[in-house]
């Protein structure tokens, strides 16, 4: 744990409560740091991992991801008028995907809601942001403060996930719906923190679950999934193969394809959710939030970009590319933020941030992409579709109660 | 509009324009909107209008100017305009009234007009330095008397109107010549100690002329930007000679000619009636609600609260953005000047003070050193046993405010924190103590005719005057926060982030200390807007 005297830099990254079963079963030795933690890259192999995504089920250490406590008698109303959905209308027991902008209706960073209680939140970022969520709450009756560390957290998903969540004996989570949370009591764990809380939200675009328990829970947890999902494939994956299948699809990874507007420092860098392609999540009609007089503003002139999916010509990911308006090069009319070969959809997909009017679902634009044939850089140009983002979007992902994959 | 005034006549509560307060700005401000055929419903909160501009009495028989003491920013132009001047509604007692500054070991030093005499005893060449330096300041301040005029452009907008107000500022600056500009932008943002010392060699004159640059801020004379400060209070002024002045009656006198000027245009004045919130509907300010309950509404509401109370209080931060009110509530607004009034029974004498220093404003402030020692104690939240006065006898100029034969000595006390580190009660009593041994050593005797004191902290400033740190100028005037960035991006056109709402009061540019400037800007921009 971080203590008051030392600065964090001194400190050694910080291990999480899953870490030792991790070590163990690392194949690469591959971490990289996450937030003050060190986390698994890769387990044992990309492909590897990511099948079992899409074909089995997969544990993934989420310790990391920074959980906000929001609680007080203004909680909702304080979510209302930091995000840009209407947290008012979130019942109990759900969770919501939203994302908060600052004054200028600029991105600062998306996540996810719980509404635990009638007063009682937790939010999910993907960075740290303390100072933000104070000063939104001047003129509220709201606490906010920070749990990464108090609870340890574990995403399971793929199609087998719902199975081995009844074999390790929680089959009551087989009915929660999509972005449904409860509590259920872990068996075998001692009474004091048996509480394991369950979400059916993800990162994956896949059926799946993430759990939320004290990290005394962590290791049992860890091995009770691991056990039960023995004959169904599981296995854990790290942040490689977690990032194709994310971006298959279509979710946004911060830092990746939007910078916190609070962080950036030139002129147009930040992007609003209207540019983003997630107009779907600003709610106009639920009274003040920030940023919501400068979106109304954009709303009504139209955006001057957006972020859209690419169908991409050929099996060269269009990492990094930039995007013409013409085969030629002439025009440059935008920039790839993360690319991909999606294995699943088997199609060369990527996300671009393409200028009006291009960005217009059907049109054509043209993708610069530079790859290495066994050192030699080579340059092609290949058309491009523009698409909606959701390249992989299966039933299963929607039906309750799940079927046994 | 006239629909408004139809609903008004047959006895409904809604009216064009609500102001909040009925200080002096706020009732400027509901001049110029009556004037210009609005209903204008002017609320204060106090039982008589005048904000911080009010005359009370402090001790049975004694009334005072009870915040500010002295009228000298008001433009005489914005005076005429109003129909203060011409039509004898307000009666001045003095003008032009002399500054002197007091020396505890030696003779007074009379500045305004200077005594070239007693200054040439202190040093020879700061007479000639003296008059150098008030042409050379003065020059300087009618420049900047443009930009106090000016309602300040919007810099990320593509407006020709806000671009013309630039190019004009530009102009008006650039017309003063390539070495004055050069000169203004060396000292503009330099302490008033470098400036002094590099022009002066009397330590009285120093100080008293640093003494105005520091006067109710949070600055000593080293603190960078008090050149700024004090070429803003030359600038309101509108020329270089402070022009001083005592209506007849106190402050008060000038509030209440303000609200008939009001009244005149068709301004409804209501006292005793505190708003409680604003109310804003579809994302529009649409009246007010006030503590009794009773709500009005309003296609405009006009605040001359501090902006952290119109913002924060009245308004809410549930309908603004978060970086906007992290903005306000970063506002610098925490008084530092105390007030002190003292009922004598007899007139106090001054050491080597003639009759006509008493009737001006008599400072102590005997050095740069002295002030700047004194707001040493100030940056660690205590006052300090060496206190700097402006003081003022106003009953030698006007009798009527004291019983026959008695006098009231009004004096601003500098440099008392907001938040003294110490309980409150020893501190209050150790402070007077302070203040009246000070007074005693340059006015022998004046304690054992006191017959009430009153002394009014920062923070009986904010209780008695509602303005949330008890600052003079609601937010501290320094060069971060003037202009374009006062009180703050996002408001600095007067116009709130919700639509409706305006700001008129002494946090908007360009300041407080009875200018009135403010008031009529934003009638301004709240009649060019809904033009």
């Amino acid at each position: 744990m971080l203590t008051e005297t030392e600065p964090a830099f001194h400190q050694p990254l910080l291990k999480t409560p899953f870490h030792d079963r991790a070590r163990a079963a690392s194949r690469v030795d591959s971490f990289v740091p996450w937030s003050g933690y060190t986390t698994v890259d890769v387990f044992t192999a990309v492909e590897q991992e990511y099948f079992a995504i899409r074909n089995a089920a997969t544990l993934y250490d989420l310790t990391p991801m920074v959980k906000y406590r929001i609680s007080g008698a203004d909680a909702a109303r304080y979510l209302n008028r930091l995000t840009t959905r209407n947290i008012a209308r979130l019942s109990a027991g759900r969770v919501a995907y939203t994302v908060w902008c600052n004054d200028g209706g600029q991105l600062i960073d998306d996540g996810t809601v719980f509404r635990l209680g009638e007063a009682e939140f937790r939010l999910c970022t993907a960075e740290r942001q303390l100072d933000w969520l104070l000063d939104a709450a001047i003129g509220f009756e709201v606490a906010v403060s920070e749990v990464t560390h108090e609870i340890a957290a574990l995403a399971l998903q793929g199609p087998t996930s719902c199975a081995v969540l009844r074999a390790a004996g929680v089959a009551a989570a087989e009915r929660l719906k999509p972005f449904d949370v409860a509590a259920f009591a872990w068996p075998g764990l001692p009474r004091a923190h048996a509480e394991v809380l369950i979400s059916r939200t993800g990162f994956t675009g896949d059926l799946g679950y993430e759990l939320w328990m004290t990290p005394a829970a962590a290791e049992h947890v860890w091995d009770a999934l691991m056990e039960a999902g023995r004959t169904r494939g599981i296995r854990p994956i790290g942040s490689r193969a977690l990032n194709i299948a994310r971006i298959e699809a279509g979710f946004l990874l911060p830092n990746i394809d939007f910078v916190n507007a609070e962080h950036t420092l030139r002129v147009g860098k930040a992007h609003t959710p209207i540019e983003l392609g997630l107009a779907w999540l600003v709610d106009f009609e639920k009274g003040h939030f920030t940023g919501r007089r400068a979106l109304l503003e954009q709303h009504r002139r139209g955006a001057p970009r957006q972020l859209v999916g690419l169908d991409v010509e050929g099996n060269k990911p269009a990492v990094n590319a930039l995007i013409y308006a013409d085969r030629a090069g002439k025009r440059e009319v935008g920039y790839v933020t993360s690319a991909t070969w999606a294995p699943t959809c088997k199609r060369n997909v990527a996300f671009a941030l393409l200028d009006a009017p291009h960005f217009a679902a059907g049109g054509t634009v043209w993708a610069d992409i530079y790859f290495n044939r066994e050192l030699q850089w080579e340059r092609r140009m290949a058309r491009a579709r523009v698409v909606e983002r959701a390249f992989f979007n299966p039933e299963r992902r929607r039906a309750t109660p799940p079927r046994d994959h | 509009m006239s629909e408004s005034r139809d609903a008004a006549a047959r006895g409904e509560r809604r009216y064009d324009c609500i102001v909040i307060g009925a200080g002096h700005n706020g009732l400027i401000c509901a001049t110029y909107l009556a004037r210009s055929g609005r209903s204008v419903l002017v609320l204060e909160a106090a039982e008589q209008v005048g904000g911080a501009a009010v005359t009370r009495e402090f001790a049975p028989g004694f009334r005072v100017s009870a915040c500010a003491h002295l009228l000298h920013l008001m433009p005489a132009a914005l005076l005429q305009d109003l129909g203060l001047a011409e039509r004898g509604r307000l009666a001045l007692a003095a003008s032009r009234m002399p500054t002197t500054a007091l020396a505890p070991e030696a003779a007074p030093l009379p500045l305004d007009p200077v005594d070239a005499v007693a200054l040439a005893a202190h040093s020879r060449s700061d007479v000639a330095a003296l008059s150098a330096y008030r042409q050379r300041l003065g020059r300087y301040a009618r420049a900047l008397h443009a930009v106090l005029e000016t309602v300040p452009p919007r810099l990320s907008v593509q407006s020709w109107p806000d671009r013309l107000a630039l190019l004009r500022l530009a102009w008006r600056l650039r017309r003063l010549g390539r070495a004055q500009l050069r000169d203004l932008l060396h000292i503009g943002a330099m302490s008033v100690w470098d400036l002094l010392e590099d022009t002066f060699e009397s330590e009285l004159l120093k100080g008293a002329l640093a003494l105005d640059a520091v006067l109710g801020t949070n600055f000593g004379p080293r603190s960078p930007g008090t050149v700024f400060t004090l070429l803003h209070r030359m600038a309101a002024c509108g020329s270089g000679a402070p022009a001083l002045a005592q209506p007849i009656g106190g402050l008060g006198a000038l509030a209440q000619a303000l609200a008939q000027s009001a009244q005149q245009a068709g301004a409804v004045i209501r006292t005793a009636a505190e708003v409680e919130r604003i109310v804003v509907a579809n994302d529009r300010a649409a009246g007010v609600v006030l503590r009794s309950g009773e709500q009005i509404a309003a296609s405009t509401v006009v605040s001359s609260a501090d902006p952290k109370t119109t913002f924060l209080t009245l308004l809410g931060s549930e309908h603004l953005d978060t970086g906007f009110v992290r903005r306000i509530t970063h506002l610098r607004s925490r008084g530092l000047a105390a007030k002190l009034h003292l009922a004598l029974g007899t007139l106090p004498r001054f050491v080597g003070a003639s009759q006509q220093a008493l009737a001006g404003r008599l400072l102590l402030a005997p050095s740069l050193e002295y002030i700047e020692r004194a707001f040493n104690h100030a940056k660690y939240r205590e006052f300090s046993p060496a206190p700097i006065l402006e003081i003022t006898v106003p009953t030698v100029n006007d009798p009527s405010l004291a019983p026959a034969g008695k006098h009231v000595l009004s004096a601003v006390v500098q440099y008392v924190p907001y938040d003294l580190a110490t309980a409150e009660e020893s501190d209050r009593r150790a402070l007077t103590d302070a203040v009246l041994g000070a007074l005693q050593a340059c006015a022998p005797g004046i304690t054992a005719s006191i017959e009430a004191l009153e002394l009014l902290t920062p923070r009986d400033i904010e209780r008695e005057f509602r303005v949330r740190g008890g600052h003079w100028h609601h937010a501290e005037l320094a060069l971060d926060q003037f202009f374009w960035t006062r009180p703050a991006p996002g408001a600095a056109q007067y116009r709130a982030p919700v639509a409706g709402l305006y700001l008129c009061g002494a946090g908007c540019h360009p300041g407080g200390g009875v200018m009135g400037i403010a008031g009529r800007n934003a009638a301004r921009q709240v009649t060019r807007e809904a033009a």
